[in-house]
């Protein structure tokens, strides 16, 4: 989310070009790992934030920014820093609409979460009948930042984006 | 060099040094559980929890490499994180005995999920207030994956221990095979006890009976019993493991060890 970064307007178009390798559909600043870019002496500085410690699509999204800004013509430095840690707040609006029609149940809030993770409430939201008649299948599915449901009126299985705070 | 400037110069690389074995002693309980965990990838007893395992062997590898890559730049020579991960003898992995016990079966992989995220989580709550700002960065970041380990962790030992005969059986039989490995995980090397001293460290001894409370009352619920345990082994933050480790680094360290400085 913009408002949470420090982010020269005249480089947003770049950025905007760049997306998570494992969720296409999200742009990194719809993420909201991009926590700074300004041009500093002719040079592009990045910071950048990991959303999970492991994830492999870290090192791929950091090739990406620097391609896509050397393309520009700009020379780019790229830092990833730890904090503050990124959390599933600083997914845009617009990147929850993208994760939901791409198939991928967005972020709940924290409490909510638990109470989903933990299969004891129904409120999970199908993304393909858009049911709340659905089930955990696992906490942990294709990738480190989501869980596995399953929705028993459509049957249709789908990701569930995991809040991270 | 004055004997003065000397002793000063020595002084700051013991320091360095403590905090580079106290960065250490954190990063290869994750490295080497990442690792057991691992092994489990295409074998566990279902696609769902073959995924969990691997999912949080993955987060742990994460957060291992930012403590290497912060050693790497506290030994400031040429250790860079991969040297210290694949390169060092069997002797120089100070990590807990309790991280390197086999995947016996299921309710090993999770008794032993359980007692370490338990101290796991209560470690990096702590962590997150150290005068260090990179080891308190990296707890902030990692809590909040270790919260999802212990939820899953917990969460299975109730499922085995009130589940079947068989399940409570097994899980009880894991939980009083591992306890004894417990105690080792608030046992203060003398670099801990140093870098407490600073402000740096966590003092474990805070959350010990906090600890066992909390397992107590997971295994309250799951049905099963707490181990009347009196004695406990360690040794592992010294670098003397248990017969496993060895198989463990074995393959862990075969590539680097066959084509030395070889990349992915």
């Amino acid at each position: 989310m913009i408002e949470h970064a420090d982010i020269d307007t005249e480089l947003i178009p770049i950025l905007d070009k760049v997306s998570d390798p494992e969720i296409p559909v999200l742009t990194i600043l719809d993420m909201g790992v991009v926590r700074y870019a300004k041009l500093v002496d002719d040079v592009v500085l990045i910071k950048l934030t990991p959303t999970y410690s492991g994830c492999p699509a870290m090192d791929v999204i950091s090739d990406d920014v620097k391609a896509a800004f050397e393309k520009a013509g700009y020379k780019v430095s790229i830092d990833l820093v730890l904090t503050p840690a990124w959390t599933t707040d600083w997914i845009s609006e617009e990147g929850r609409d993208a994760l939901e029609k791409y198939g991928i149940a967005p972020p709940l809030e924290a409490d909510a979460d638990k109470e989903a993770l933990l299969g004891n409430k129904k409120i999970v939201k199908c993304t393909n009948c858009g049911s709340q008649n659905t089930k955990l299948v696992s906490q942990f599915g294709s990738t480190a930042c989501k869980a596995l449901f399953q929705c028993e009126d459509c049957h249709e299985p789908f990701d569930y984006f995991k809040c991270l705070k | 060099m004055s004997p003065r400037a000397q002793s000063r110069g020595l002084t700051r690389k013991m320091e360095n040094e403590n905090l580079y074995q106290y960065i250490l002693g954190i990063a290869d309980n994750s490295l080497i559980l990442g690792q057991r965990l691992g092994e489990l990838c295409g074998h566990g007893p279902s696609l769902e929890t073959d995924i969990a395992l691997t999912n949080i062997s993955l987060d742990l590898f994460g957060q291992v490499r930012s403590y290497y890559q912060y050693a790497s730049k506290v030994a400031g020579n040429d250790r860079d994180e991969d040297t210290i991960a694949m390169k060092r003898p069997e002797r120089e992995y100070v990590n807990v005995l309790l991280v390197e016990q086999p995947n016996t079966d299921f309710g090993y992989v999770m008794a032993r999920q359980f007692l370490f995220d338990v101290y796991h989580f209560m470690f990096l709550t702590e962590l997150q207030n150290s005068k260090d700002m990179t080891l308190a960065a990296i707890a902030k970041k990692s809590i909040k994956e270790v919260s999802y380990h212990l939820r899953f962790s917990s969460d299975w030992i109730k499922r085995l221990g009130d589940g079947t005969e068989e399940s409570h059986k097994r899980i009880q039989n894991a939980i009083n095979d591992l306890w004894t490995y417990t105690d080792e995980l608030f046992h203060q090397t003398d670099a801990d006890k140093k870098m407490i001293a600073d402000g740096i460290g966590v003092d474990t001894s805070k959350f010990k009976e906090q600890y066992y409370k909390q397992i107590s009352n997971v295994l309250d619920e799951a049905t099963l019993e707490v181990p009347d345990l009196k004695y406990f082994q360690k040794g592992g933050k010294q670098g003397i493991h248990t017969e496993h480790m060895g198989y463990i680094l074995a393959e862990l360290q075969y590539m680097q060890r066959a084509y030395p400085n070889m990349e992915w």
